[in-house]
């Protein structure tokens, strides 16, 4: 069976080839199916060997099987090999089990996407490269794999790219593993240099050959590649980032298997490692202690349900690179298996959510899910309780023998080490709990309108009211107007009845001027009369007038009125802001107050309520219940009780070379540290439901906007690359450009203008030559028989 | 340096010698036409052809003569080469100097 190894990676190679060609022309789910047997075949295949493997002596389980000569160059010889030991076919297990249970999922999950097949194109390449990785018996065939995953982790994040956040963040993953795939590279040279060989099986042996000084430099080299791919301080900053590929891509990549490859590399060189200072150990130890610790704070303030799970990876793997630096490998690879399946299974959750609504990630908008999705809340509570370490699930016995070998460790500052592994606890414990109770428990917040709604909804309603203080202006303006035309009428009225008095005056007093019977005297009584008529006429119109006048002030009043009343409202809509829904969010955060604004919400409120969220299909459900299985029981891989049990221990012992670190504690001891980590789980628990279920504690006092923004790395990265960093590297290109280049440009320069200087002496004149050439004899000559009689 | 018995030699062969050298040298650094400049290399070729058969004979060593041969046989194939140049030259342009002739110029 072992001859057949290289069957691992040829199943997810020929998967990948031939989804390649035919992919499309599959469609789905056909290449979805395809992908998934490709790799069910691979793990098929990982456990025949597993059981060959097994039925061998302890001592003999150590297998390079060559496929072919791959670089032959003088003393430099590289073979296509594959290195079949424990330490490989357990990395291959898990890769290869939750691989496939990944990519069945992924057909659910990728479900009417426009590239589904060439999705699977990827998951394929990636497991194959994954494989190589982990199966190459020499370091350049581990840094082909360690390539390999890195690009199809940049496809993969940006495999949405027409989102220019997700090409970005694709690319920030592809530029920050560079850093460290330069650590690997100088690490492998100064291995080919110190030992003369690349092969594993020469650098294991012959390792005691190494001096101190290059084992350390070798370790801190390979150390720098670790903290890229596994995402530690400081080049953990495209993890997070990362979460923009498709949820079963962070599940498979960046979670379970591609972000392990720094720990497993640093695993496979413990020979190196036990020869590298102690310093360099400590160095490993303390940078995944911080990182755990850093990452767990970051997570406690996320509101993306996938960054929680992105920082919790970061501090998981933190772990894991703090065992491997107190010489705990067995643990190391331990809480991989087991953080591989509970890690695996709660980003499959996460995804599952995120389908059954609507592509909502924001923790904020869930809440109550578990009624619509039993079986994604049910197995998801089993992720939380493996990973917040509550027995018997798996994360709580690996996390204590990470925990228990932290103590242990000599001259490293073991309790200290302890003691921050001990807090991150306490924090997974916290923000996984909170994200558990925000996400399934509580009030469904998904149909309440957003902030954006509201804010929407609050427009509109500011806007009609703004309009209704236009609209009584302009009713002010136009009373106004009509109080000064009747004023101006009454003013004419005035004149008019003043007139007529005056008129009448005039024609009494002719009247009375004129003798009756006289000449005319008729016509002036006549005109009298008029007169007399014309004054009461003359009053009654201005008495009109005056009520005209009235009238219109009471219309100038109305209209104050509405504008007054206008403008309350506005005022009302304005100072409704303070009402806007907090970012802090708990089960019991009330639905916002939307009073008086319903009819304002913009259409996508109404769209929201008719969606029903359901629960995702059977090819989604199983991975969970399977990994939901696995994440419960994989505790018993390696259980502490009595030495039998150590199954994992015994298995692993063969690639380990006696280098796993000896613990000295007592059972006393051991039971002590186990008492004292349940019991911080139970208080970070019971913390989260306080906080987070019953609402005793206001949450914007814990998630900081230093922990939301993860202490500012980021932003400070960014602005060191560009600012100072800039002007470093555009330093560098000037030098570039203007020394090296001109170096190489003035030396062509020089010898063009030394030819433009010597083409003078070639005029083409053939006689010049002759006399050049008599000339030069004739010294010769003089020279010669200077030499002869001198 | 002990001088070289040179045996009874008459110095005129190598006056003659030098003669002839001298005329071609002159020649060849003074006229134009290619022609003649053609004629004066031949002069001085065999001007050194009569240096060698002088020393030839008053060292009475066969080398110098078969040095001639080699001599000779250079120049008949250079005239070959450079006549056929110089014909297909003035073929061209028949008032052609040496100085005209500045193609090759650096």
């Amino acid at each position: 069976m072992l001859d057949a190894a290289w069957l691992i990676p040829a199943f997810p190679l020929l998967g990948f080839a031939v989804l390649l060609v035919f992919g499309r022309r599959m469609g789905e789910p056909i290449a979805g199916w395809v992908a998934t047997f490709a790799s069910l075949g691979s793990f098929l295949s990982t456990v025949g060997v597993f059981f060959a493997l097994q039925g061998e002596a302890t001592d003999e389980r150590f297998h390079i099987v060559t496929l072919f000569t791959w670089v032959s160059s003088g003393s430099f010889t590289v073979d296509a090999g594959l290195l079949i030991d424990p330490l490989s076919i357990t990395m291959c297990l898990f890769i290869t089990g939750v691989g496939t249970l990944i990519h069945l999922y992924s057909i659910g999950y990728m479900h009417g996407d426009e590239k589904f097949s060439t999705f699977f194109v990827y998951l394929n390449l990636f497991v194959a490269s994954m494989l190589v990785l982990v199966l190459g018996d020499n370091l350049l065939l581990t840094f082909l794999g360690w390539e390999g995953v890195g690009a199809c982790s940049y496809f993969l994040i940006s495999f949405w790219f027409t989102d220019p956040a997700n090409a970005t963040a694709g690319k920030k993953a592809f530029v920050t593993n560079r850093v460290g795939d330069f650590g690997f590279m100088l690490a492998a040279f100064l291995v080919f240099v110190e030992l003369g060989s690349i092969n594993y099986a020469d650098i294991l042996t012959r390792a005691g050959e190494l001096s101190t000084f290059s084992a350390t430099l070798i370790v801190v080299l390979f150390l720098l590649a670790a903290t890229g791919k596994s995402a530690q301080i400081p080049l953990f900053v495209w993890l997070p980032d990362a979460m923009a590929g498709p949820t079963p891509v962070s599940a498979l990549i960046h979670a379970a298997t591609m972000v392990t490859s720094g720990v497993f590399l640093l695993t496979r060189l413990n020979p190196v490692l036990a020869e590298a200072e102690v310093w360099s150990l400590g160095l490993i130890a303390w940078l995944g202690a911080l990182t755990a610790l850093f990452a767990a704070t970051a997570a406690v303030a996320q509101n993306d349900i996938k960054k929680v799970l992105a920082y919790s990876t970061v501090s998981q793997l933190g772990y894991m690179v703090l065992a491997v630096g107190v010489g705990g490998y067995v643990p190391a690879i331990f809480h991989m298996i087991t953080h591989a399946f509970f890690k695996a299974l709660l980003f499959l959750g996460s995804g599952s959510v995120i389908h059954g609504l609507h592509e909502e990630q924001d923790m904020r908008r869930m809440g109550g899910v578990a009624r619509f999705m039993p079986i994604t809340a049910m197995t998801f509570v089993i992720g939380w309780l493996a990973i917040a370490g509550v027995p018997p699930f798996s994360g709580f016995w690996s996390k204590d023998e990470v925990l228990l070998l932290a103590w242990n460790a000599d001259g490293l500052g073991g309790p200290a080490l302890w003691a921050v592994g001990l807090i991150t606890a306490l924090l997974t414990a916290f923000y996984m709990t909170r994200q558990v109770i925000l996400t399934f428990l509580g009030r469904t917040r998904f149909f309440d309108p957003t902030p954006e709604e509201i804010e929407s909804a609050r427009a509109a309603r500011l806007d009609e009211a703004r309009e209704g203080i236009g609209a009584a202006e302009e009713a002010h303006a136009s009373a106004m107007a009509a109080v000064e035309k009747a004023e101006a009428d009454v003013t004419k009225r005035q004149d008019a009845l003043t007139k007529a008095q005056e008129s009448l005056v005039d024609a009494t007093a002719a009247v009375a001027a004129s003798s009756e019977g006289a000449d005319g005297h008729d016509k002036l009584v006549k005109a009298l009369d008029k007169a007399e008529k014309a004054v009461p006429k003359a009053e009654t119109a201005l008495a009109k007038a005056t009520d005209g006048v009235s009238a219109a002030n009471d219309g100038v009043r109305e209209a104050e009125e509405a504008r007054a009343v206008a403008i309350v409202a506005v005022d009302r809509v304005s100072a409704a802001e303070v009402a806007a829904p907090s970012e802090f969010v708990t089960a019991q955060t009330p639905k916002p107050e939307i009073e008086g604004l319903e009819e304002y919400l913009p259409e996508s409120y109404a769209h929201r309520r008719e969606y029903h969220p359901h629960e995702s299909p059977w090819t989604m459900t199983t991975p969970l219940v399977v990994l939901a299985g696995l994440a419960i029981v994989a505790g018993a891989l390696n259980l502490p009780f009595t030495k039998e049990l150590h199954f994992l221990e015994h298995w692993l012992e063969p690639s380990l070379f006696g280098n796993e670190a000896k613990v000295t504690a007592s059972a006393a001891t051991k039971w002590l540290l186990a008492i004292i980590a349940i019991l911080v789980g139970a208080v970070a628990i019971v913390a989260s439901f306080a906080v987070y279920l019953r609402g005793r504690f206001d949450p914007s006092r814990i998630e900081a906007e230093p922990l939301r923004q993860a202490w500012y790395v980021d932003d400070s990265y960014a602005s060191f690359m560009g600012g100072p960093g800039r002007r470093l590297f555009d330093g560098i290109a000037w030098f570039d450009r203007t020394i090296v280049d001109g170096a190489v440009r003035g030396t062509a320069g020089g010898l063009s203008s030394i030819g433009r200087t010597l083409r003078v002496t070639q005029p083409g004149f053939v006689r010049s030559y002759a006399l050049g050439i008599s000339v030069g004899t004739l010294f010769v000559m003089v020279w010669f028989l200077g030499r002869l009689y001198a | 340096m002990e001088a070289i018995d040179l045996g009874d030699i008459d110095a005129w062969y190598l006056i003659l010698s030098a003669a002839l050298f001298t005329i071609g040298l002159g020649g060849l650094l003074t006229r134009r036409n290619p022609l003649v400049m053609f004629m004066c290399v031949e002069l001085m070729l065999n001007a050194v052809n009569i240096t060698f058969v002088t020393f030839s004979t008053a060292l009475d060593d066969l080398a110098g003569q078969t040095a001639v041969f080699f001599v000779l046989v250079v120049a008949a194939a250079e005239v070959v080469v450079g006549l056929s140049i110089v014909v297909a030259v003035l073929r061209r342009r028949p008032d052609m100097t040496a100085d005209d002739l500045t193609t090759l110029r650096g």
